[in-house]
């Protein structure tokens, strides 16, 4: 058994056995963490370098860790501080790294399409941790983890998410993963910030969030992404909170027992209520645990796939 | 039954081509494997009076048929009394994970505590040794046993790479590396017994 792929760059290259075989090796790896001795030494012959040309608290630490726990070297490199400040080119920065060994890069970037460039250019495995507002795999799979841990199943589960999905990287991986474990997706939110043709996806648009919400049952609320609009898309935040943020009298008043999620970081109080984020129904500190089995199930399965013979870190139109 | 002279055809290769062209030797057959069972369940009852402080575990995935079928016949054995006996993955302490196959882990349930604890490891076929390296390094993590033993049903003499000998043997047999022992389980195969198979 074995991925199909060789880096980790979007949902959509992975079949559902592929997902399958993840979730099965991250539950092994979250009965590892609740052991007094969290660590395994299945990689302690692999570096990693984690490369982060964005912002982040959740993943890049949730990334670390796993790696740590897997006997993994790690290094870490934020562009903030680094000679990309300089105009090194993102292969120039990517291959000073790999020349010191590494054997798996995991990067984000602001840039859709940065880790396909990327995988392309180098030899080492590439493992996607967010890019622009394309796609964020390891997210995605730790969100239907967490559906399939707090309801049995993924399949004919009705899934809504909520926000800002124009923007979202974790919205459009998550569509993907949803709907190839089977899955019903609906996505809800102001029109300005759902996507023209988002349909063609295999989900339902709905408009009205008290409908939506009374269909599902689990709610994926996204962050509003302020610093991607570059165009007013609502009049303001107070405006949004009022019809599509989400509160506790909201899902008082509603029949159904919601599960709800939210990938971090939280505006409280625009998109999600403290009263709900700290609620029973919140899994929010559950996803961000599963965050960390199901990162190193992808950091391991990807490390049987890489090359041994790598020696060089040159780009392999180069050799 | 005479040991069965291998045929050598480059072209040809698997088990199921080797089994048709009669290169597989039985070493144990149901009866004379049930018999060796019972002996290695008295042993093991024999040096462990009390199993207050004396545990079984066996190790994934293969070694777990033995270690059911011994749990079972030394609880039978002191009377039905409890016997704390656990599952482990050597999985993620393997030295060869790398190699092209990336194993898929199983299931580890060791639902006590080791600690201080002699604990009897188990497995079907001591070959390398390198198993069983790891599988100490994965109870290690678990707890600081006092004593740790292994109990195989077959030893492979002489193609050890790892300073590792049983404790309780089933049997002995002599191999070359080319050469396959299988260990056959009802749960699995349909018959109980032990086959060496020589590889084309």
């Amino acid at each position: 058994m074995a991925l199909s792929v060789k880096h980790l760059l979007g949902i959509n290259e992975l079949t559902e056995k592929d997902i399958d075989l993840i979730f099965a090796t991250a539950d092994n790896f979250k009965q590892v963490l609740k052991r007094d001795i969290k660590k395994v030494p299945a990689l302690r012959d692999t570096t990693v370098a984690n490369i982060f040309f964005e912002n982040s608290t959740r993943t890049r630490l949730s990334f670390e860790l796993a790696e740590k726990r897997l006997g993994a070297d790690v290094v870490n490199f934020s562009a903030s501080g680094s000679s990309v400040s300089k105009g090194e080119t993102l292969i120039d920065t990517v291959n000073n790294i790999l020349a010191m060994k590494v054997d798996m890069v995991v990067m984000r970037h602001s840039a859709s399409g940065a880790p396909w460039f990327l995988s392309q250019n180098i030899d080492a495995c590439v493992i996607n941790a967010g890019d622009g507002i394309n796609q964020h795999p390891t997210q995605a799979l730790l969100d239907a983890f967490s559906i399939r841990e707090k309801l049995g199943s993924v399949k004919g589960r009705r899934v809504a998410i909520i926000g800002d999905i124009m923007h979202s990287r974790v919205a459009l991986s998550n569509i993907y993963c949803l709907t190839k474990l089977g899955a019903e997706v609906v996505v809800a939110g102001p029109p300005t910030l759902i996507p023209k043709h988002i349909a063609s996806l295999g989900v339902r648009v709905e408009y009205d969030i008290r409908k939506a919400l009374e269909w599902c049952e689990v709610a994926n609320v996204l962050r509003i992404q302020l610093e991607r609009m570059h165009k007013p898309l609502f009049s303001t935040l107070r405006e949004y909170a009022t019809y599509y943020g989400i509160n506790k009298k909201l899902l008082d008043g509603i029949s159904n027992d919601i599960v709800v999620m939210h990938p971090g970081p939280i505006n409280r109080g625009v998109e999600l209520n403290s009263d709900v984020a700290d609620g029973e129904r919140s899994v929010i500190l559950q996803q961000v645990e599963n965050g960390v089995a199901i990162r190193m199930a992808v950091i391991y399965l990807l490390s049987g796939k890489r090359d041994p013979s790598i020696q060089s870190a040159r780009p392999a139109h180069l050799q | 039954m005479p040991h069965a002279r291998p045929i050598c055809n480059p072209a040809c290769s698997g088990v199921l081509l080797a089994e048709i062209v009669g290169m597989v030797k039985p070493l144990l057959n149901n009866r004379r494997l049930q018999i060796t069972l019972n002996r290695l369940a008295h042993q093991v009852v024999e040096n462990h009076v009390s199993f207050k402080d004396t545990v079984i575990i066996g190790i994934q995935p293969r070694g777990i048929h033995l270690s059911d079928r011994i749990a079972k016949k030394v609880a039978d054995i002191t009377g039905g009394g409890h016997i704390d006996y656990g599952k482990l993955d050597i999985t993620f302490y393997r030295d060869d994970v790398h190699s092209n196959n990336i194993p898929v882990p199983n299931q580890t349930d060791i639902p006590f505590s080791v600690q201080d604890k002699c604990v009897i490891l188990v497995d079907d076929v001591l070959h390398t040794g390198r198993t069983v390296r790891a599988a100490m390094d994965a109870l290690i993590d678990f707890g600081r046993p006092r004593k740790v033993e292994l109990l195989v049903l077959v030893d492979r003499r002489f193609s050890r790479e790892l300073p590792i000998e049983p404790d309780y043997t089933g049997m002995t047999v002599d191999t070359i590396l080319t050469q396959k022992v299988i260990v056959r389980w009802d749960e699995n195969d349909c018959n109980d017994e032990v086959v060496l198979i020589d590889k084309i």
